[in-house]
């Protein structure tokens, strides 16, 4: 591979890992391995998807946020993105791994029109897709560190599901990931119905995000809301919610015993 | 104290890169350290790609540069392929490239800026793992941590040359105030339709900030200054 012009050896010692000291030189911990390529941690991530059936299809919502670690780093990131004319992609982790997918995604919708025989490829065509790459990397080691929600319609029927870094695949009626599962899940199991109308699943999914804006760290308030039907796929124009913060009893809360929290 | 002089050389550094209304600022602190021990002091992280892509560099010095090496060689080719000037896009894919493929050795944060004649002046910063991310303004390295809420405030939209120049001074100015790992000059390099031009701001002509006190020759150049009792505390 050309493009690779770093040469690297893989050391027999396959158990050993070679560390130089760790020196904080503002930047960076030096932290060399010498053994084959795996990726073992995130750099750039984004935090939460949630995504719901509803009556026309299928509606996700992803704030904008990309994070270094704990800084609030990137703010204008689209962590969704439309697949083909019937599916929706949305990612969760690393952000340079779901560039990289869209790349591979860009090249499988190429080749399914180069066909030019008046298919295209639906959300469950895609879904299966990644989850073989996905689980591919997993068994080497070496994965996109992203958990992955893809939404789509095509002729008629609804589809959602959700692939993670280590390749466990399913679909359901509704699914988060991160934050999402512990914080929106439960609300959504207990609220979600089918053939929600498209007012009642934005509303739905907004009290999702405001919880996960309160209770996540790296949530941010600036967020996007995704639409797919069987006419096609419609990303909102980025917006935020308003926040409560009035209770009474976050007035004043150590009034009764100071020092306390 | 360990200077650990066989610490791997890094640009602590600040780096940023501005657009504005015509082009593209991109600035630079001068610091290379190697551990504790300032290895250079006037280091030039801005490097050329192309005549019109230019390329701001933080992490570690020899990864930051040996990427910019190979794009640079494979931009050349691709000119003369295209026949024609390569564009800030382009510049910015390859080093993503490079950056995304060799993630697990490289440590390396890069700000990609240039004008081309299809998109004007752009930036694309490129921190560790290999994300691209096209933004109207970028800043990097260790030094950038102290910025975030500086510019969260001054930086606005359609800014002239000279007020995009002198933020990003200003700018670099600051980071190097607070930051152990940036220092020296602040370096420019202003890339729009008309060409570029590289500017150097020498650390002593720079604003004073908080607790920072005006240089003086020597200490008997007070004592001698007129002026009641200098030595009286």
């Amino acid at each position: 591979m050309f493009l690779l012009p770093v040469s690297f050896s893989i050391n027999a010692d396959y158990f050993f890992l070679q560390f130089t000291i760790p020196i904080d030189n503002g930047d960076s911990v030096k932290n060399a391995e010498a053994d084959s390529q795996r990726t073992l941690y995130p750099y750039v991530t984004g935090t939460s998807i949630v995504a719901i059936k509803y009556k026309d299809g299928v509606l996700m919502a992803s704030d904008m946020g990309g994070s270094y670690g704990s800084t609030l780093r990137y703010k204008n990131i689209e962590r969704m993105k439309a697949i083909g004319k019937h599916s929706l992609l949305g990612a969760s982790g690393e952000i340079s791994d779901f560039q990289e997918i869209l790349r591979y995604l860009d090249e499988l919708v190429l080749n399914d029109n180069m066909w030019d025989d008046g298919n295209s490829l639906g959300p469950k065509e895609v879904h299966n897709y990644l989850t073989r790459v996905m689980y591919n990397r997993r068994n080497k080691f070496n994965p996109l560190w992203n958990t992955l929600v893809l939404g789509g319609v095509k002729n008629g029927e609804s589809y959602l599901g959700m692939v993670s870094m280590i390749g466990v695949s399913f679909e359901d009626n509704h699914v988060a990931t991160g934050f999402g599962n512990h914080l929106a899940r439960p609300i959504l199991r207990d609220e979600w119905h089918a053939d929600l109308s498209f007012e009642d699943g934005v509303k739905l999914l907004e009290k999702c995000m405001r919880v996960l804006l309160y209770r996540d760290r790296s949530a941010i308030n600036k967020l996007q809301i995704a639409k797919i039907t069987e006419e096609g796929v419609t990303v909102s124009q980025p917006y935020s919610l308003k926040t409560f913060w009035e209770f009474k009893a976050f007035n004043n809360p150590t009034a009764g015993a100071e020092g306390s929290w | 104290m360990d200077l650990n002089l066989d610490a791997p050389h890094s640009m602590g550094t600040t780096i940023i890169g501005v657009t504005y209304n015509g082009g593209v600022v991109l600035g630079a602190d001068s610091r290379t350290s190697t551990g504790m021990y300032v290895a250079n002091r006037a280091s030039d992280k801005i490097t050329q790609l192309t005549d019109n892509v230019y390329v701001c560099r933080s992490g570690s010095a020899a990864d930051s540069q040996v990427v910019s090496d190979y794009v640079r060689y494979f931009l050349h080719q691709h000119t003369i392929q295209l026949g024609q000037p390569a564009t800030v896009k382009v510049s910015a894919n390859l080093i993503r490239m490079l950056a995304y493929n060799n993630k697990n050795m490289l440590q390396t944060g890069l700000i990609v800026g240039g004008w081309d004649k299809y998109e004007g002046g752009k930036i694309y910063g490129v921190p560790l793992g290999g994300t691209v991310v096209e933004q109207p303004f970028a800043i990097g390295g260790s030094g950038s941590s102290y910025l975030y809420g500086f510019f969260d405030q001054a930086w606005k939209e359609n800014m002239t040359k000279e007020e995009a120049e002198q933020l990003v001074v200003k700018a670099v100015s600051l980071a190097i105030a607070r930051d152990g790992a940036s220092g020296g000059v602040v370096r420019t390099v202003i890339i729009n339709s008309e060409g570029v031009t590289r500017n150097f701001y020498p650390g002593d002509k720079l604003q004073l900030w908080h607790e920072e006190l005006e240089p003086q020759n020597s200490l008997l150049d007070i004592l001698n200054a007129a002026g009641p009792e200098p030595m009286a505390i």
